[in-house]
């Protein structure tokens, strides 16, 4: 199976709390937080590459896993990081953060689907920084693929996924037939949660996602990286949703700790009247 | 401006309560506006929403559309809106919509903005207010395209309460079908099962983390039955297997906002805090003194959890009388 898998950085999610919106509101400023990659998106490399290999020889890969992203020519370590962690090759769309918006990523990763033909799209179902949850959807509809979204288990069968989608309520089991666009949700990482055609199905995956092996991080120099820009791919490029300001929300006051039980009881009832 | 389009959310013949808070959104807005009830059994739920000052409640009824997938559901909505010339499309950024709306913008060549916790007409143009960075940035935008698709977090959105009137309910046509629909099987829903309230919905949420361990129905459980509380837990307790990922409040997982929110055993990481802090009184239990999830509690007991929960479970039951 060839799959392509869109990636993001973004600032140290872990450390979201530390971003400064400075007076005016005109940006956010992320200085001195670590570039990580996008929780979501590792998952979904992680998903990519048990769905082309036999979990119990991961070495002997199978089919074919594109990594792309879009910013500027330091997003390459992110790419870098994918390649070493196993996938074949990688494409960055050079572009500004300002230039893009989720409809303008979701043109550019089509004409990149277009010209790639990858059996599948599996990504991550939101970038943490933006929070916005709609790439993998937009991108689906402009593929005219079906879209199965906030995936917790994938099982390749012929020419189909059985997706476990996580949703209010419980889990929607959809069958897409490929090509398809899957987008991840937290636990797709759990040891049984992804199964190519080749994996038995008691096989179980260490939880999380693999960390690459040195020798794997100077092989990943040499593996192919292509450039595009975003003009290539986009007519396009005027945003459709504009940001005017930003704002840090309100504080919330720090309480008080109670000694015990009774006096907790006593302020929830008396004191927030709450009980 | 032109006119808003509420596309509803269908469960078992009934409509969910989401979609009062995209009414509430619609009325905030200020213009006048139509609800789309789409599914299976639409043409009976109608009725349940014709008491909220809609000019019409549209029905897009159809045997195939019995089971929500995105490819079937997302052509009638743009057919709707694009015939109707409505100026926002809007629905609750719950599963269902978060699912769909992002289709049907890509479909019209609309700007979306999601998950939205507050609007406001400034000079005649709609302005969006997006949580960012797990609630840690609130952003401002304004869409530039003739459509705008929106989905609104339902704890922001306080649901509608009925305001009287009867709406006309005129059937709609279903479009056929979209791209994709033909490689697309819904194959079954597995439904968690609970007498609780939603979280959603919840005005007490008893949560817990993975400090329960295998105890955690056990030691829940009996407090949020003498609440009336709905249960959530942290992404933790989740992934370890203690709790159901249907239980999981953070910022990927349920946002919430009830009147009291007791976190137990839960540390407070980022994500977790993103998915709470909204709520109006917070009570956390943890052994740990230190544990961030102090700073946003409005009362913090340092305990070990497994012997004070059954004591503030006695205790609550005693305060209620």
């Amino acid at each position: 199976m060839k799959i392509l898998v869109p990636l993001k950085r973004v600032a140290d999610p872990d450390n979201a709390n530390k971003i400064k919106i400075p007076a005016g509101g005109a940006t956010i400023d992320t200085t001195g937080l670590e570039w990580k990659p996008n929780p979501f998106d590792e998952y979904a490399l992680e998903a990519a590459l048990r769905l082309t290999e036999n979990g119990a020889t991961p070495k002997a890969r199978g089919g074919e896993v594109i990594v792309v992203t879009f910013g500027p020519k330091e997003t390459e370590t992110t790419l870098r990081a994918a390649l070493a962690t196993g996938a074949d090759r990688a494409i960055r769309v050079d572009a500004k953060d300002e230039e893009l918006d989720g409809s303008i990523v979701a043109k550019a990763l089509r004409a990149i689907v277009d010209k790639e033909k990858p059996d599948a799209v599996v990504m991550g179902k939101q970038a943490v920084d933006g929070d916005s949850n709609q790439i993998g959807q937009m991108l689906a509809q402009h593929l005219g693929w079906p879209q199965a979204t906030f995936a917790a288990t994938i099982e390749e069968e012929d020419g189909a996924l059985l997706v476990g989608r996580e949703v209010d309520g419980g889990v929607i089991t959809l069958r897409v037939k490929l090509p398809a666009l899957v987008t991840v949700d937290l636990r797709i990482v759990a040891p049984s949660s992804v199964y190519s055609k080749q994996t038995k199905r008691d096989f179980k995956y260490n939880d999380g996602v693999r960390f690459a092996a040195l020798p794997a991080i100077m092989a990943a120099k040499k593996k192919p990286l292509a450039e595009l820009k975003l003009s290539e791919l986009v007519s396009d490029t005027s945003l459709k949703v504009q940001y005017s300001r930003f704002e840090a929300p309100p504080a919330r006051k720090a309480g008080i700790k109670v000694k015990d039980v009774a006096e907790l009881v006593t302020r929830l009832k008396n004191e927030a009247k709450v009980l | 401006m032109s006119d808003t389009l509420i596309v509803a959310e269908l469960a078992d013949g009934k409509i969910k309560k989401t979609t009062h808070s995209a009414i509430t959104f619609a009325r905030q807005a200020g213009q006048p506006f139509s609800i789309l009830v789409i599914g299976a059994g639409a043409k009976a739920a109608a009725a349940e929403l014709t008491g909220f000052g809609a000019k019409a409640v549209l029905v897009a009824d159809d045997a195939s559309l019995a089971s929500y997938v995105a490819e079937r559901f997302a052509p009638t909505v743009v057919e709707v809106a694009r015939s109707g010339g409505f100026g926002v499309v809007v629905a609750t950024a719950s599963s269902f919509g978060k699912d769909l709306m992002p289709r049907v913008a890509a479909a019209l060549d609309a700007g979306y903005a999601g998950d939205i916790s507050a609007v406001s007409a400034d000079g005649g143009k709609l302005s969006y207010k997006r949580p960012m960075f797990a609630g840690n940035a609130y952003g401002h935008c304004t869409i530039s395209t003739a459509t705008q698709i929106v989905s609104v977090r339902q704890s922001e959105f306080t649901a509608a309460e009925p305001s009287g009137g009867a709406s006309d309910v005129k059937d709609v046509a279903v479009a056929p079908a979209g791209p994709g629909a033909d490689r697309v099987e819904f194959v079954k829903f597995d439904q968690v099962k609970s007498a609780r309230p939603a979280l959603g919905e919840a005005k007490v949420i008893v949560a817990g983390g993975r400090a329960l361990k295998e105890r955690f129905n056990e030691v829940l459980e009996p407090l949020a039955d003498a609440l009336g509380a709905g249960v959530g837990a942290s992404r933790a307790a989740c992934d370890a297997g203690y709790a159901p990922s249907d239980y999981q409040v953070g910022q990927t997982g349920k946002i919430v906002a009830p009147a009291l929110y007791f976190a137990i055993g839960i540390s407070g990481a980022i994500q977790h805090l993103a998915g709470m802090k909204g709520s109006k009184v917070i009570v956390a239990v943890n052994k740990d003194g230190d544990a961030p999830i102090f700073q946003v509690a409005d009362y913090g007991l340092v305990a070990d959890l497994f012997g004070v929960v059954p004591e503030l479970t006695s205790a609550v039951i005693a305060a209620k009388g």
